[in-house]
């Protein structure tokens, strides 16, 4: 896994969004290097969610900054619409970029703490010079379920963390954008609260045509919220599945042991021992194994891992695999 | 959802005196603003080699619960505490600092979720660990230094004679979630509480901790107090499970139970809340309208009855009392809640 390959891109009259070979890398002490993403791809059509997936340190959250050019990339290609962001000036980032929104995981820290709800949410539009109605702000508070008369002189303190939420969702919709990215936007919020914002992120999509990146650890969220899910593991991509296949049909070794480590609230889940054992931690992205990266925790590795980087292939209508080993056709091995 | 008598009751199976007795507990923290009651009339019992789970929300009161147990908490100038623990046989709160100080790490360890704060930046683990064996067991230090090494070796630490000598910023996050366990569990204690024990960690990570924690259970026979805002990982490991909203226990019951036919409207609203991996995409969540009340004023009657659907005038007079569900008209002494419209009630 962890392998490389676009046999999983799309058309490209169809995407809105399209990523080719990103590369995120830092500079670490010692002249070491961080490989937060190494060479990954992927595309969004109109309408659509794609849901990352991923733990703690496997470059989902850099991918989707380096998306947007929080910062630039390394290297690699990201388009949006027609236009690339990559490799022009910062000025003409800024203006393409317009369209492209994001939402974070810490709605509080992500709002000047200083300002009022209604200078929030016309922010955008006002940094690009455009007038702002008092009436805009409210259908757009409205929108997110935000009572204007309410919250309108209010400041984030003031607000719980699922309004803080509403309240950015409101802000990136003011823009208009294409496309919305959510980085675990609701990692920090109750299930209660969490259940009200995925509602209102798949309402706000329908409403407003957008297409969304949806990036987060939670298996059952991001399958719930999303079209198509890739799986991201040390920087690269294991698997790419329709959401609905995601629990029954995913082959990837990593993603068979993400989904057996999920405890699920049911009344059959208590009868279920300490079942299989879940074996090793994440490797240093300091120095990422060779091969296939997930190899060094994986059962099926074979010596081909190490040596043999596996590219994402065909295995199914809309599914695909980066692994030598399992799903049809694997080279028989060991 | 009141408890003010009613009591979790121990399970029928348990042999001996229960490790652990809370007899209607309350913890009031007074703020500038107001007094909170964070935790307001609980009551339970828990017995050797048992786990309880605690779920609720931000707010719910679990933690102040898990803290007010452990007698981190105490009467004074910003808090007022009622009610009773018994920790092996010892009244908690009126221990002395000092006879508090041998409790701790000797007959109850805790777990607390953020491993980076409860660990010392400019201590080796090798201290942290060492600390209270020498303490507590009089140990010299090449003993506690070995039976450290043992300690990290029982919780899956490779190469655990190095470990002892590195900082805590020197390991991952699951390792140093190991290395607290292993400080709870130095003394092999009779109860452990763990709050929030994997909610930092990866998903892979959280089930290696959480088996683990049962392996050692089942070595050590210690009862555990699983705290966790993720009724996943209550479901798959506790015993018994307790539903908390607004400083009360909602409903209690043993897990497969109380995730199977839920009696209170509070815990059938939280389980149909959460994402399903067997649901298809898209799938609409069931959202429970509103926010947790205010703890300075709450509601009179029943605390959840302003978000609750099946809210009827009664439920805004005086609160419900923790009672034993009915089956087939004989009371279940295992499953308990507070609500005077239960759903799932057919049999009742």
């Amino acid at each position: 896994m962890a392998g490389s390959g676009v046999a999983h891109l799309r058309p490209e009259t169809e995407r809105v969004l399209a990523v080719e070979d990103l590369v995120v890398q830092f500079p670490a002490k010692g002249g070491h290097t961080v490989h937060a993403v190494s060479g990954i791809s992927f595309d969004l059509l109109d309408g659509e969610t794609l849901g990352i997936l991923g733990e703690s340190g496997c470059g989902k959250s850099s991918a989707g900054r380096a998306v947007m050019q929080l910062p630039p990339p390394t290297s690699g290609s990201v388009r949006l619409g027609d236009e690339e962001l990559t490799g022009v000036t910062a000025q003409t980032v800024r203006e393409r970029r317009a369209r492209m929104q994001m939402i974070f995981q810490d709605p509080v820290s992500s709002l000047n703490p200083r300002r009022k709800v209604k200078d929030l949410v016309a922010e955008g539009p006002r940094i690009w010079g455009r007038e702002v109605t008092r009436e805009q702000i409210e259908v757009v508070l409205r929108a997110v379920g935000l009572d204007p008369a309410v919250v309108w002189e209010r400041r984030p303190h003031e607000l719980s963390g699922g309004q803080c939420q509403r309240l950015c969702i409101a802000r990136a919709l003011m823009l208009d954008p294409q496309v919305l990215i959510c980085d675990e936007p609701v990692s920090s919020l109750d299930v209660s609260v969490q259940a009200q914002i995925l509602n209102l992120l798949e309402d706000t999509k329908k409403r407003y045509g957008l297409s969304m990146v949806f990036i987060a650890h939670d298996l059952a969220v991001v399958k719930n919220i999303s079209d198509r899910i890739m799986i991201m593991y040390l920087g690269k991509v294991c698997e790419v599945v329709p959401a609905g296949d995601l629990a029954e049909r995913a082959l990837h070794p990593y993603t068979r042991l993400l989904l057996e480590s999920v405890p699920e609230a049911t009344a059959s889940e208590t009868a279920i021992g300490g079942a299989q054992r879940a074996g090793g931690e994440l490797p240093s992205p300091l120095n990422p194994p060779s091969g296939c990266r997930f190899r060094p925790r994986c059962p099926l590795a074979t010596e081909e891992c190490a040596t043999v980087e596996p590219q994402l292939r065909q295995v199914g209508e809309g599914h695909f695999l980066a692994c030598h080993n399992s799903g049809p056709g694997a080279s028989a091995a060991a | 959802m009141s408890s003010t008598s009613a009591v979790l009751q121990e399970r029928s199976t348990e042999p001996g005196a229960p490790v652990l007795v809370v007899d209607d507990l309350r913890t009031q923290i007074h703020t500038p603003r107001g007094d909170v009651q964070a935790v307001d009339g609980i009551s339970f019992t828990l017995g050797r080699g048992e786990t309880l789970g605690i779920v609720g929300e931000s707010g719910s009161g679990k933690s102040v619960l898990g803290r007010t147990i452990m007698g981190l908490y105490t009467t004074g100038p910003t808090m007022t505490i009622t009610g009773r623990v018994l920790i092996a046989g010892k009244d908690v709160h009126a221990l002395s600092t000092t006879a508090l100080r041998d409790l701790w790490g000797g007959d109850v360890g805790m777990v607390f979720q953020d491993p980076m704060t409860a660990l010392n930046p400019v201590k080796k683990v090798g201290v942290h660990l060492t600390e209270s064996l020498r303490k507590h067991r009089g140990m010299n230090r090449a003993q506690a230094a070995a039976h450290a090494a043992e300690l990290l070796n029982l919780v899956g630490i490779p190469e655990p004679r190095r470990r002892l000598d590195q900082y805590p910023h020197e390991l991952s996050g699951g390792m140093r979630q190991r290395v607290v366990i292993a400080m709870a569990l130095a003394n092999e204690p009779a109860l452990l509480i763990a709050d929030e024990p994997t909610t930092a960690l990866d998903v892979t990570v959280q089930k290696q901790i959480l088996d683990l924690l049962e392996r050692l259970q089942d070595e050590l026979g210690m009862a555990i107090m699983l705290i966790s805002h993720n009724l996943g990982v209550v479901a798959g490991r506790a015993d018994r499970v307790a539903v908390m909203y607004a400083g009360r226990v909602a409903e209690t019951a043993d897990a497969a139970t109380l995730f199977d036919v839920p009696h209170h409207p509070y815990t059938e609203a939280l389980l149909e809340a959460i994402p399903r991996l067997h649901q298809p995409p898209h799938v609409r969540l069931a959202a429970i309208d509103g926010a947790p009340p205010n703890m300075i004023a709450p509601p009179v009657g029943c605390r959840f009855a302003p978000r609750c659907r099946y809210a009827q005038p009664d439920c805004t007079a005086a609160p419900p009392v923790l009672d034993a569900a009915l089956v087939r008209g004989v009371a279940d002494p295992r499953h308990s809640f507070a609500c005077y419209h239960p759903v799932n009630a057919g049999g009742q």
